[in-house]
């Protein structure tokens, strides 16, 4: 990771940003008119269905097809032996490292073993998916089932199955090494660790377990294959990134990028889930044997069995003080699933679990664990709520051992600004210490808390987020409209953000901007809708294609004035010839001379900006828990977050509500249940219990504004970060309800009244 | 199977269409007919994304049998705005921010006008509630309670 | 999902004779809520499915002086609508209020989700702590069985593969009675309960002493449990902390819970102990009122 950049000057005032334009897509949105992956029917389209292993690790002795391809209306049957062969296998990843695309490929579709309850190995395409779905069923497969591996402790001792004779290490945003037969490995450490913890005068140390939770969108995945040419596929779907689904396909069907088209459907939700191929390399083999387009739509069980989660994990925090409260020395060692093969959020997770305080000795030891789950994906600060769980949960030991006030513990510790990092970069700007003061003066902190069995809790979260390639292109209509195209999938309103964003540049009234989300055919190249980074680096795009406009537009206004370019300013909605006051033309006006003078007008740019504004958001919870069952209940939640500039702060508020939200159903209810013989026994939105919105109060928002120097308006990251304290906030408030100290999650009621009545039993 | 010939009545408009029995009212809405704007989620009435009204009753169209429309009046998100323009309900959704994906607001928007119709002004509490079968992942739901209460207000049940 | 045949029997002799045709190979569709998922997950391949919904007797519900008669496939929601069932049968209302959410429970009958014999159906523990009793039709006629005998094992039921659902009769509550059902989930809604409990009691004139008690558990057997020693033991017994904690004792002796994705052993005794306190409580306050 490099130190953020800083760009120019940041822009203070705005006539755009800050307010709350309604969004674009929204009309169709409420009438149902908008189409999503699901909406596309293709004349002569089939069905796909696919067939999923029972068992979690075995080797594919047979498939027998042949029943299942004679039946009635069946038009094509794939396992994976009709899946190409990849040309180029291991490719550079970021940081040093390197992915294998076998693995993604394989993933899609097993070869000669399957990894996990619920991984692919055949395929068929019929007239309709019930017709698919039966013939699914009379594929004969001949198992021999291989021993499971279930767990992390289980997976990295010593003559446990080993899942890959071979492995590419994992390098999620940053590289492991391979370290153990079923583990990679991240390894950091500065400062005499040991030496230090033994001399601090207050040490905790925890053990913490989590369990897998899902990203939870409701959409579930689908796509629609179409070979518009022997050599020319075109393929509609639902993606965080469509250039990223264009160039796995690349890859696994061994094409050139140039003959894929990805078009982006709306999006159903993803938070992280949906910006990787699963069925559309599927989609497309079948639509190529069948010859006619072939659309995959998972059923909830598949998307639960097959798809996501973020890993169990299991983290032992040790972690000292002095009496001051100064933290000293912290020893945090991390197992997180990586699933079936590697590449799980194990670097985040343990960047993430410290880097909001400053630490003089730190030993961070993490590993990626291969073992026989569905292969763990990024949610929403992947692995970051993890590790904040047990890091923040520890803290808060500490500080009531050392009795010390939570927040002052913090403030005392908190990374500030030009603080060193663990990165070994100084801190860009932060409002670290200005969130930390906000709850001791917010209105919910100082509220009285009463009643029995109540308590109240805090915890701070920190996430890095993400910069990489956007690109942008904007037209001026001859009427003064606007068009903007980015490569970015919206999930959340982003058109409206970078829409926004452009009006702002442009001076211009941003009901004139229409945002479209373009194919690969149509825009430039642009990375997924991930790590926070949409609002964040493809807003730096249009900035940069709107400046080009309007340079191209006062070229153009030198042109019709007859005078020099840099004769020509722009402000406000108005060019303007400097020294002559009679001299001007709005910006719809000389969008109507367009064709005197050249033609039509369209600027685009592509950044990959570094600047990333790290996010920092803290909770204040109130809970009650009911002693005799165990149950707890959110009575009151406030989420405070630094976001440098909010662009939309309605859709700032959404963002943290959001995520506060995914954060609490974490926190007490969610959670992957599998058998002993690895086989997900809750693929079903009854018993995967997210929250409903009887389970939540109103999330309260207070939003925090410490400019992002590496964005011309200041803007960070906003999406990821509220997730993340949640969990450890809760239980905090756990703990000053009824005084146990809960160590795994979820929280949920059999936990928690555990906890409660070993409590009694001990007192 | 052979196919079953169904006349049914759908946002105010008669329609026919065949159908086998085991396919459900969502997918005849969806496949037969094509009004896309009822979701599926999950397939088994918990996500409340299909939430349709069926013969004046809300229900998740994946929990009805496509045949069982036969004689049946049958009204969907395509119904609610009229030539007049919007309901209510879709303005305050929008105006009021409920929604981030969209891929749950149609559901939202049928179970939310079935509350107002037998509860003009209902509490918070009671619309979480009634609510609580259509699962939203990305608001927390605040946003949408709030456009809700305000739907009401216009509608002028506060 | 499978094929299968439809019908719609308009009459009940008409659905009698198709069943006594088919067997087992028939189910009888009323709300859907379970047939059609457990069809959708391959769990029911039934060759014909038999719509109750066009046989009006079956869509009828009669409240009178002698009770409360439910058609097979009355829905949960026309129960809460009616103002009349909702202040005659609180504690019925209270089970039918939480089965799914507001669109199931528009679908969802009483009828089906006894018929379903699921262990944590919400309406059985009801139905048999309010002394209900289950009219069956067949080739032969009809027969009477108390809600307690018709689930036998999860998914299986007394009736025979050519009987249909005819009626559920909750009697009149009595004077100085009082009943709750309460179940407990880890969410507010949406969930199947991990532990349930159905009460009613009789009091005596003065409010002070249980004349007699019925107490039924759901979620902690292979089938609901009719856990009559436990509602016994009031009879008598003057209206104390001390003798609803000896139900609740009695109510935990009787659970046979197991441990699953849903709930541990433990756990679940401990929830039915509770349950068993507060829904006593509460129907002697309703007894009392």
């Amino acid at each position: 990771m490099n130190a953020p950049e800083s760009g120019g000057k940041v822009k203070t005032e705005f006539t755009v940003l800050g307010t709350t334009p309604m969004r674009q897509d929204g009309m169709e949105k409420v009438t149902g008119a908008a189409r999503f992956g699901d909406d596309i029917h293709l004349p002569g389209m089939l069905h796909g269905k696919l067939l999923r292993s029972p068992h979690a690790h075995a080797r594919i002795k047979s498939i027998d097809t042949r029943k299942a391809a004679a039946m009635k209306g069946v038009r094509a049957v794939i396992t994976g032996a009709d899946m190409p062969t990849l040309n180029a296998g291991i490719i550079a990843a970021g940081e040093g490292g390197e992915v294998n695309m076998q693995d993604i490929a394989d993933n899609c579709m097993a070869r000669d073993r399957v990894f996990y309850d619920g991984h692919v190995l055949a395929a068929v395409a019929a007239d309709n998916p019930h017709i698919a779905e039966a013939a699914c069923g009379l594929i004969e497969v001949e198992y021999e089932l291989l021993e499971p591996v279930l767990n992390v402790h289980d997976a990295i001792k010593a003559g446990a199955p080993v899942l890959h004779e071979e492995y590419t290490p994992g390098a999620f945003l940053f590289p492991t090494q391979k370290a153990l037969p079923n583990a990679g490995r991240l390894f950091l450490e500065h400062g005499d660790v040991d030496g230090a913890l033994a001399a601090c005068d207050f040490v905790v140390e925890r053990e913490f377990s989590t369990k897998a939770v899902h990203q939870g969108y409701i959409e579930p995945h689908v796509t629609t294959a179409e070979w518009t040419s022997e050599e020319t596929l075109t393929i509609h779907t639902s993606t965080q990134g469509a250039f990223a689904i264009r160039d796995f396909l690349a890859s696994f069907m061994n094409m050139p990028l140039s003959k894929i088209k990805v078009i982006p459907m709306e999006i159903g939700g993803g938070f992280g889930g949906k910006d990787v191929v699963y069925i559309d390399s599927v989609a497309a083999v079948l639509a190529r044997k069948s010859g006619r387009p072939v659309k995959i739509f998972m059923s909830r069980s598949e998307v639960l069995r097959g798809t996501g989660p973020s890993p169990e994990t299991f983290i032992r925090v040790k972690m000292g003080c002095n009496k001051a409260g100064q933290l000293q020395a912290a020893d945090i060692y991390l197992l997180y699933e990586a699933g079936a093969y590697p590449g799980g959020p194990i670097a985040p997770g343990t960047l993430c679990s410290l880097t909001r305080y400053n630490v003089p000795n730190v030993r961070l030891d993490g590993y990626d664990v291969f073992l026989n789950k569905p292969k763990m994906k990024p949610y929403r600060a992947p692995g970051a709520t993890q590790s904040n769980f047990a890091a923040e949960s520890t803290l808060a030991d500490l500080a009531e051992k050392a009795g010390i006030d939570p927040i002052e513990m913090r403030l005392i510790n908190a990374l500030k600004p030009g603080d060193m990092m663990p990165m070994g970069f100084p801190c860009p700007p932060l409002g670290s210490i200005e969130m930390l003061n906000a709850i001791k003066t917010h209105p919910h902190y100082t509220a009285p808390l009463e009643g029995e069995n109540r308590g109240r809790g805090i915890a701070y979260g920190f996430w890095f987020g993400a910069g990489l390639a956007s690109s942008a292109e904007i037209r001026a209509n001859s009427d003064g409209t606007v068009n903007l195209t980015t490569g970015s999938a919206d999930l959340s309103g982003t058109r409206n953000t970078l829409g926004m964003q452009a009006a702002e540049q442009l001076g211009i009234d941003p009901a004139l901007i229409t945002t479209n989300v373009g194919d690969t055919d149509s825009v430039g190249y642009t990375f997924q809708s991930v790590g926070s980074r949409t609002t964040f680096a493809t807003g730096i795009a249009v900035i940069s294609a709107c400046k080009k406009l309007i340079g191209e537009m006062a070229r153009r206004a030198a042109m019709v004035w007859e005078v020099d370019a840099a004769e020509v300013v722009y402000a406000e909605g108005m060019f303007r010839l400097k020294g002559d006051a009679d001299k001007r033309m709005t910006f719809g006006e000389l969008c109507a001379k367009a064709d005197h003078t050249g033609g039509p007008l369209l600027a685009d740019a592509s950044e990959f900006p570094e600047g990333v504004g790290f996010q920092i958001a803290a909770n204040i919870v109130d809970v009650e828990v009911d002693p005799e069952t165990g149950k707890v209940d959110i009575l009151r939640f406030t989420a405070l977050q630094d976001v440098g500039k909010a662009v939309h702060p309605d859709y700032v508020e959404g963002q943290m509500q959001g995520g506060s939200v995914q954060g609490i159903g974490w926190a007490l209810n969610e959670e992957y249940v599998f058998d002993d013989q690895g086989r997900l026994s809750n693929p079903t939105l009854l018993d995967y219990r997210m929250p409903t919105a009887l389970d939540v109060p109103n999330i309260d928002c207070t939003i925090l504004e410490t400019p992002n120097p590496g964005h011309p308006f200041g803007v960070r990251g906003v999406g990821e970060v509220p997730i993340v304290p949640p969990p450890a906030a809760i239980r905090d408030a756990i703990k000053n309800a009824v005084g146990i100290h809960l160590c795994e999650l979820p929280m949920k009621p059999a936990v928690v009244l555990k906890a409660i009545r070993d409590q009694q039993g001990n007192s | 199977m052979s196919k079953v010939h169904v006349t049914t009545t759908v946002n105010g408009e008669e329609k026919e269409f065949l159908a086998e029995p085991r396919q459900s009212l969502l997918e005849v809405l969806r496949d037969e007919l094509h009004l896309t704007g009822t979701k599926e989620g999950c397939n088994d009435g918990n996500c409340g994304a299909c939430s349709v009204v069926f013969d004046g009753t809300l229900v998740c169209a994946c929990c009805v049998l496509g045949v069982e429309a036969n004689g049946k009046r049958v009204e969907t998100v395509e119904g609610m705005a009229t030539r007049e323009g919007l309901h209510p309900l879709q303005q305050a959704f929008l105006e009021e921010t409920g929604m981030q994906c969209g891929i749950c607001t149609p559901g939202f928007l049928m179970a939310s006008n079935e509350l107002l119709k037998s509860n003009p002004n209902p509490s918070e509490q009671e619309i979480r509630f009634w609510l609580a079968n259509n699962l939203c992942r990305c608001t927390g739901y605040d946003k949408i309670v709030k456009s809700v209460q305000k739907a009401a207000a216009v509608m002028g049940g506060a | 999902m499978h094929s299968f045949e439809f019908s719609t029997p308009t009459s009940v002799s008409e659905a009698v004779a198709m069943l006594a045709e088919q067997g087992a190979n028939a189910r009888i569709l009323a709300g859907g809520t379970d047939l059609l998922i457990g069809m959708r997950a391959g769990r029911l391949q039934p060759g014909l499915v038999v719509d109750a919904k066009g046989i009006p007797e079956l869509l009828e519900y009669q409240l009178g002086s002698d009770g409360l008669r439910l058609g097979a496939a009355v829905t949960c929601r026309t129960l809460y609508d009616d103002p009349g069932v909702v202040e005659g049968y609180p504690a019925l209302i209270e089970a039918v209020s939480i089965i799914g959410g507001i669109p199931t429970q528009g679908r969802a009958t009483v009828g089906g989700n006894l018929c379903n014999a699921a262990p944590s159906g919400d309406t059985i523990p009801a139905l048999i702590a309010l002394g209900a009793v289950a009219t069956l039709i067949g080739p032969d006629g009809p027969r009477q069985l108390p809600v307690e005998a018709i689930c036998l094992a999860p998914g299986r039921t007394a009736l025979a593969a050519n009987e249909l659902l005819l009626s559920i009769h909750i009697p009149a509550p009595v004077a100085n009675s009082g009943a709750c059902y309460q179940r407990f989930i880890p969410r507010n809604e949406m969930d199947i309960a991990v532990a349930s409990v159905g009460s009613s009691v009789v009091l005596s004139a003065d409010g002070g002493t249980f004349e007699s008690a019925r107490i039924a558990l759901g979620s902690v057997g292979p089938t609901p449990i009719f856990a009559q020693a436990a509602g016994a033991l009031l009879a008598g017994q003057p209206v104390s902390d001390a003798s609803l904690q000896q139900a609740a004792d009695a109510a935990e002796a009787a659970a046979t819970p197991i441990n699953d994705m849903r709930g541990t052993i433990e756990q679940r005794k401990q929830l039915i102990n509770v349950l068993t306190r507060r829904t006593l409580r509460e129907a002697v306050s309703r007894a009392q009122a």
